[in-house]
């Protein structure tokens, strides 16, 4: 088997078993982490292309996600603890304060 | 470099699924240091060195640190349902899961053929990747340091205490 099929096939393994976490789990914290991992899951993928066609435009985009990763984890996290101090746990389903 | 990057490979793998199957916050975050550390291990053997560097700074470096604080901060969640064995919305997730593998399955055998695996001439390297991001892709690389002020700030406005509201006792 070629080494870039089995990067390829390993993003797509760590992308399912973050999906299913995000699933499985009911702690916000937890979900956070699986999210990340699937984010990951993709960069590899995007840097296994990018090694395939043999340019750099797959490596560019991975930058931007992580930029984009770092922002979305402090906002995540700013909510969370503002949620922490109403309701005093992070089980989701906590989080109904839109539901009527 | 096959075998190493399979023992890798693996490795980031378990870290994954640890990720997902522990019952402490503090060993999700634990196993989610070893798989970034481990992608990192994987980006340097797919001639992305720079990435491998971003990716242990920012990730293992920053993210795993802010995630570790806010365990601190607000403890763990004795409702979960991984510590009440299979209920219904469990078996539901896992079920969807064996599906989304599936498919990724399914498509992924009939595409592997594409792409002949040249690899890059200059390499991922900093050199390579920064001409690349202050040429071609100044403006998306102008709107990325945008995006992390707006962040920043509105990390600070959504974590500041709102005014009238009593400071915290400390508990236990």
């Amino acid at each position: 088997m070629d080494s870039n099929n089995l990067f390829l096939v390993l993003g797509a393994l760590i992308f399912v078993v973050g999906a299913t976490g995000v699933l499985l789990r009911r702690n916000a914290l937890i979900i956070f982490m699986c999210v990340e991992m699937m984010l990951n899951s993709v960069n590899l993928s995007l840097i296994t292309l990018s090694r395939m066609w043999g340019n750099l435009e797959g490596q560019i985009f991975v930058f931007v996600i992580m930029a984009v990763a770092a922002a979305e984890v402090a906002i995540g996290l700013a909510i969370l603890i503002a949620h922490n101090r109403h309701v005093r746990n992070i089980n989701i389903e906590t989080l109904n304060l839109l539901r009527n | 470099m096959s075998v190493f990057a399979f023992l890798i490979g693996a490795l980031s793998l378990a870290a994954a699924i640890g990720v997902v199957v522990s019952a402490k916050p503090v060993h999700s975050a634990l196993f989610l240091m070893a798989n970034f550390a481990t992608l990192a291990i994987l980006y340097v053997l797919l001639d992305a060195q720079f990435l491998a560097a971003a990716q242990v700074i920012i990730y293992a470096g920053g993210i795993v640190i802010l995630i570790l604080f806010v365990i601190m901060l607000i403890g763990h969640d004795p409702a979960d349902h991984s510590q009440q064995g299979l209920t219904r919305p469990a078996v539901a997730s896992l079920v969807l899961g064996l599906i989304l593998l599936a498919s990724l399955v399914l498509q992924l055998t009939g595409q592997l053929e594409l792409g002949t695996g040249g690899g890059i001439a200059s390499g991922g390297s900093p050199a390579a990747v920064g001409t690349e991001l202050f040429t071609r892709f100044l403006l998306p690389f102008e709107f990325v340091a945008i995006l992390l002020l707006v962040a920043l700030i509105g990390a600070l406005i959504m974590g500041r205490r709102e005014s009238g509201e009593p400071v915290e006792e400390p508990t236990g």
